[in-house]
């Protein structure tokens, strides 16, 4: 699993960062999204399928490895 | 007449036969008129919009404006100014500095900032639960803990004095009235926390603290300008109005879907594990949540293969669409499992609600502390006999009588 974030899009929500803690957090200066870990280990992709799922901008992108 | 007929137009919001349930017109709607034509308590018309997708795409769709005070946009409220969507509050800021307000703001509401409040928000919660024990039972827990605790987090979050909460609860309704206020009382009270909110603003601008108010003129230094009153203000209201009723109705209405099935209760009970779940489940289907949120067109726009014609204004009722059966498996059921829990009861896109993170601690905290304290706590009449609030932009239960 690969993962990327549009910073553009994110609004802040923080949603990503309590399904998922392990793998977003966010900026301290504005609240904006930061990427962990691009390539989470298995047992987190629940998770962050979770936290793409329910992002309210839709600022989460997952992709395969390759 | 058929619900489906374009030429039938219902009242909104619909009444509801029961507190917690959805009316039955949602899932007609939803499947036979997912563009319904409705009637809104200022008399003026509007469009209907009940399905998921429908709904999640208005929201996040920026032709559909936050503009409501538009000359031709359609007045919300029983009130002349047409209540709280048409005051322009919304748009105390162009949509192009939107984003940096919001990013300012946002950075005291990161899920980080409320993880770090949870335990204080959680003695808070102990605090009340105690005093509502040492009142004895039954109980209102609505009026014990449900609205005291949010308005305490917002006033602390404000740097005003929590003694002051009854002020901000009649003026926060006042705001929030569709139909209860007259316009005068409604202006008289806005004037009030405007002459409030003004003398706090420039209390702390003299002598800055380390709240919410503090910080945004400060950063706006920092930036070489100054913030003005008019946003700070506009920021406050809105802070108080969102982070107020909306938790507080939400405590009442979470705790009421949990014990009207007590195996609900009971399966919080065997694995608090399920709290954050559960919360996100209770949020989808609250079937009260209030009014929903108004768009206005400037343009024409196609939603679910209807077209909308510029000047329109439509009606996202986030409640229905959170219960569509295309989008959420057996979705009048609570599942208090359920994942992932995509639904829009904090809206989506760019204006979804700033404070979730905040919203959702509150209510885990909330379900934490009532599951380890008072384990046995049950209803204290038949679900059926629980009433709505009416007349308000949010909704909520008058009363959520409880025992333990």
């Amino acid at each position: 699993m690969k993962v990327s974030v549009d910073e553009d899009k994110c609004c802040g929500a923080g949603s990503c960062v309590l399904a998922a803690p392990d793998v977003f957090d966010q900026r301290d200066e504005d609240g904006v999204v930061v990427l962990l870990d691009p390539e989470p280990a298995e047992h987190l992709h629940a998770a962050v399928r979770e936290a793409a799922d329910v992002c309210p901008a839709a600022a989460i992108l997952l992709g395969d490895r390759a | 007449m058929a619900l489906g007929d374009t030429d039938h137009v219902l009242d909104y919001p619909i009444p509801s036969p029961a507190a917690l349930e959805p009316p039955a017109e949602w899932a007609e709607l939803r499947q036979g008129c997912p563009v319904a034509h409705v009637r809104l308590p200022s008399g003026d018309r509007a469009s209907l919009l009940t399905r998921y997708d429908d709904v999640k795409q208005v929201l996040a769709d920026p032709r559909f404006t936050r503009n409501l005070d538009a000359p031709d946009a359609a007045r919300i409220a029983a009130n002349e100014s047409g209540g709280v969507f048409n005051s322009g509050l919304g748009n105390a800021l162009p949509e192009e500095y939107h984003q940096q307000w919001r990013r300012m703001v946002g950075k005291w509401f990161t899920a980080k900032r409320m993880t770090a409040l949870r335990p204080g928000i959680e003695a808070m919660a102990e605090h009340l639960v105690d005093e509502m024990v040492a009142g004895g039972a039954p109980a209102d827990l609505k009026a014990a803990l449900g609205f005291p605790l949010p308005v305490w987090v917002i006033c602390d979050m404000l740097g005003v004095p929590e003694s002051d909460r009854d002020k901000f609860a009649y003026w926060s309704n006042t705001l929030l009235s569709l139909t209860r206020y007259t316009q005068a009382e409604i202006d008289a009270a806005q004037a009030e926390f405007a002459a409030y909110m003004s003398a706090h603003i420039a209390a702390t601008r003299a002598n800055p603290g380390d709240d919410l108010i503090s910080e945004l003129i400060t950063a706006a230094v920092d930036a070489g300008h100054v913030m003005p009153a008019e946003a700070l203000l506009a920021t406050s209201q809105g802070l108080l109005v969102a982070g107020h009723e909306t938790t507080a109705n939400m405590i009442g209405k979470m705790v009421g879907m949990l014990l009207s099935d007590r195996t609900r209760w009971e399966a919080l009970l065997a694995d608090p594990t399920l709290v954050r779940t559960a919360v996100e489940e209770a949020l989808r289907a609250d079937a009260n949540p209030g009014f929903g949120i108004p768009r206005y067109i400037t343009e024409d726009a196609e939603i679910g293969g209807t077209v909308i014609p510029r000047g329109t204004t439509v009606v996202c009722n986030l409640a229905a669409a959170n219960r569509d059966e295309d989008v959420f498996a057996d979705a009048a059921e609570l599942d208090l499992a359920r994942t992932p829990n995509t639904h829009l009861a904090f809206g989506a896109g760019a204006h979804s609600c700033l404070g979730q993170s905040l919203a959702r601690t509150e209510l885990q905290a909330v379900l934490d502390v009532l599951l380890r304290r008072l384990p046995t706590l049950e209803l204290a009449v038949p679900a059926a006999e629980l009433e709505r609030v009416d007349g308000l932009v949010v909704g909520g239960l008058q009363e959520l009588p409880v025992r333990w």
